[in-house]
């Protein structure tokens, strides 16, 4: 695997017939040099950007501070709030909730999307259409989505009275559907992504795998079950832990369509720490509840580098 | 090679897919045709789809009644710096941490990967402060630096392709005296031109479409980014539908251009930057 330790070595086995001058690769003062010079700038952005406000924020996290008056040290005081606060359990409760609403669904069907395009006729242009909304504006998206949600003109509800005789919820407006209504246009959203991703993995997967399980008369099913399933688990994977991830990070759809509400019912862990820092100015408070985000989304992905372990099969 | 089931299981599956693909495409369809839409017509049930007469002042009246002009030339000139600095200081990055040995190579690409598990959540209270003591608040540098200087999924994604070439692409020019520099950027750049197409257009739209991070540090409306100005757009024009479709419109165009353009190299570069690591 690692190419520069096999150079390495047999550099070294060769050198003392064909002399130093021929392995500058090997020059290990010019390649430290090079090394650094070359991290540099990535370093810099590394150091500034993203260690130093962490350590900042573990720091802010356990102080008492509005931004501008004097700190004082609050210790774990802040974390402690906010597991009283109400807000703080509200906006956890409300991602978990939207985090299973979204993840299972979204990689179910994005799963099934990429199985039934992979060896399609025209998959190219399905792939185009399906993917298109990853990649759109969540602000635009949101905006034309407050309209297809709007209870009285939005075309959802049109549509449901007009075929089906239905009287559509209040989607937006009422405490019961909002989250869903977030979770539906999320999964609207990510399901090209995760879609993209599977149909790599699906490429991954050499075609002497379903030939010999066809000779050896598996059914459709089977070879789904025992070859599909298993090989892309990889993906699986993969797509899992960035969807977690990504779910509990929502915020602009709520923040745009429901501002939080209606009763905070689509108040989200982001929202809150946008709420705490940015309206109410406490950013001890803010960061602690950040800091609390940052934790259980690294523990999410330990555990589930944890589970994978156990179920993931590697190809090579 | 198949059975008699062929034609009739295909013919479901493409059903299927054309139903789902109608589902992915019909909001943005619904969102320019209402754009193009007389106010009254918006209300007309069932639902028309065609607008008639066609009301092409929509895009003219929501370019205007904010200075929409103005955040697409702020997201653009951004867009551009970013996107080239992130394309050379990610290769620049990647390369090293694929092909050259220096020592705590591995330690300090463990810290870049480390830091994608970071959520811009945590960081964006200390970011703020900082940006506040050195004055970059309210100012479009707080917005480029930070994006220019780091992006460890680019610098993942970069290193993943340099280490698909083969040692012997670099030994020849080594043995002509190259030194590292000239290795990379005549060598082993152009090697990697997918690659670079797909993060610079990873790049563009993630720029392009970001909400956060404006919202948080960008307070004049004549600073503000699109996605900003379409937010304050909401804000104040939040039940004229037809106008706020415009405006979502004119946000979304670009977007679907460099998709369009580039749906290649957005596919390719999610489909070969590695996932198994």
């Amino acid at each position: 695997m690692d190419v520069n330790t096999r150079q390495t070595r047999a550099a070294g086995a060769i050198s003392p017939e064909i002399g130093p001058r021929r392995q500058p690769l090997n020059n290990k003062t010019a390649d430290r040099f090079w090394g650094y010079f070359f991290i540099f700038p990535q370093f810099v952005g590394l150091l500034c950007f993203s260690l130093l406000p962490l350590v900042m924020a573990f720091a802010l996290s356990l102080m008492n501070w509005d931004g501008f008056g004097k700190r004082s040290f609050a210790g774990l005081d802040n974390f402690i709030s906010q597991f009283k606060d109400e807000e703080f359990r509200t906006a956890i409760v409300n991602t978990l909730y939207y985090t299973l609403l979204t993840v299972p669904t979204g990689i179910l069907l994005a799963m099934l999307v990429a199985i039934g395009l992979n060896r399609v006729r025209g998959k190219v242009i399905y792939r185009l259409i399906y993917f298109m909304p990853n990649i759109t504006m969540s602000v635009a998206v949101a905006v034309v989505f407050m309209w297809l949600f709007n209870a009285d003109f939005g075309l959802i509800n049109l549509y449901l009275k007009e075929w089906f005789g239905i009287k559509g919820p209040m989607w937006l407006t009422d405490t019961r559907f909002v989250m869903p209504s977030i979770a539906m246009l999320s999964i609207w959203m990510g399901l090209g992504g995760n879609m993209v991703l599977f149909l790599a993995g699906l490429q991954g997967i050499s075609a002497s795998y379903y030939e010999a399980s066809q000779i050896d008369g598996a059914s459709k099913w089977q070879q789904l079950r025992h070859i599909t399933i298993p090989l892309i688990s990889p993906t699986t994977f993969f797509v899992t832990i960035m969807s977690i991830i990504g779910s509990f990070q929502v915020f602009d759809q709520s923040f745009v369509m429901t501002s939080g509400g209606p009763a905070k019912a689509s108040y989200t862990i982001v929202y809150h720490i946008y709420e705490t820092a940015f309206v109410d100015f406490t950013f001890g408070k803010s960061t602690a509840a950040a800091v609390i985000l940052f934790l259980i989304i690294l523990s999410l992905t330990l555990v589930q580098m944890g589970i994978s372990k156990r179920w993931v099969h590697y190809e090579d | 090679m198949q059975l008699k089931g062929f034609r009739i299981s295909t013919l479901a599956l493409h059903l299927v897919l054309i139903l789902g693909a109608c589902v992915m495409a019909l909001p943005f369809v619904w969102m320019v045709l209402s754009a193009l839409k007389d106010l009254s017509q918006v209300f007309i049930v069932p639902p028309k789809w065609i607008p008639s007469p066609f009301v092409w002042s929509n895009f003219k009246d929501s370019l205007t009644a904010l200075p929409f002009g103005r955040a697409y030339f702020n997201s653009f000139y951004i867009n551009v710096i970013v996107v080239l600095s992130q394309l050379l200081t990610c290769s620049m990055a990647a390369y090293a941490f694929a092909k050259i040995r220096f020592p705590m190579r591995e330690p300090l690409f463990l810290m870049f990967l480390a830091t994608m598990m970071v959520p811009g959540q945590v960081t964006i209270i200390p970011l703020y402060l900082i940006m506040k003591n050195i004055g970059w608040l309210d100012s479009h540098l707080s917005i480029i630096v930070p994006s220019a200087l780091l992006n460890a999924f680019g610098v993942f994604l970069l290193r993943q392709f340099f280490k698909g070439i083969p040692k012997e692409m670099e030994e020849a020019a080594i043995v002509d005296g190259a030194n590292r520099w000239t290795i990379y950027l005549r060598i082993m750049l152009p090697l990697i031109k997918p690659a670079l197409s797909a993060l610079g257009i990873f790049t563009f739209l993630g720029m392009w479409n970001n909400f956060f991070n404006p919202l948080i540090f960008l307070n004049s409306p004549d600073k503000f980014t699109v996605p900003m100005m379409l937010n304050l757009y909401r804000g104040m024009y939040a039940t004229d539908w037809t106008l706020m479709m415009a405006g979502a419109s004119i946000a979304l165009i670009p977007v679907l251009l460099v998709y369009i353009v580039g749906q290649r190299y957005i596919i390719e570069g999610v489909t070969l930057s590695g996932i198994k690591g």
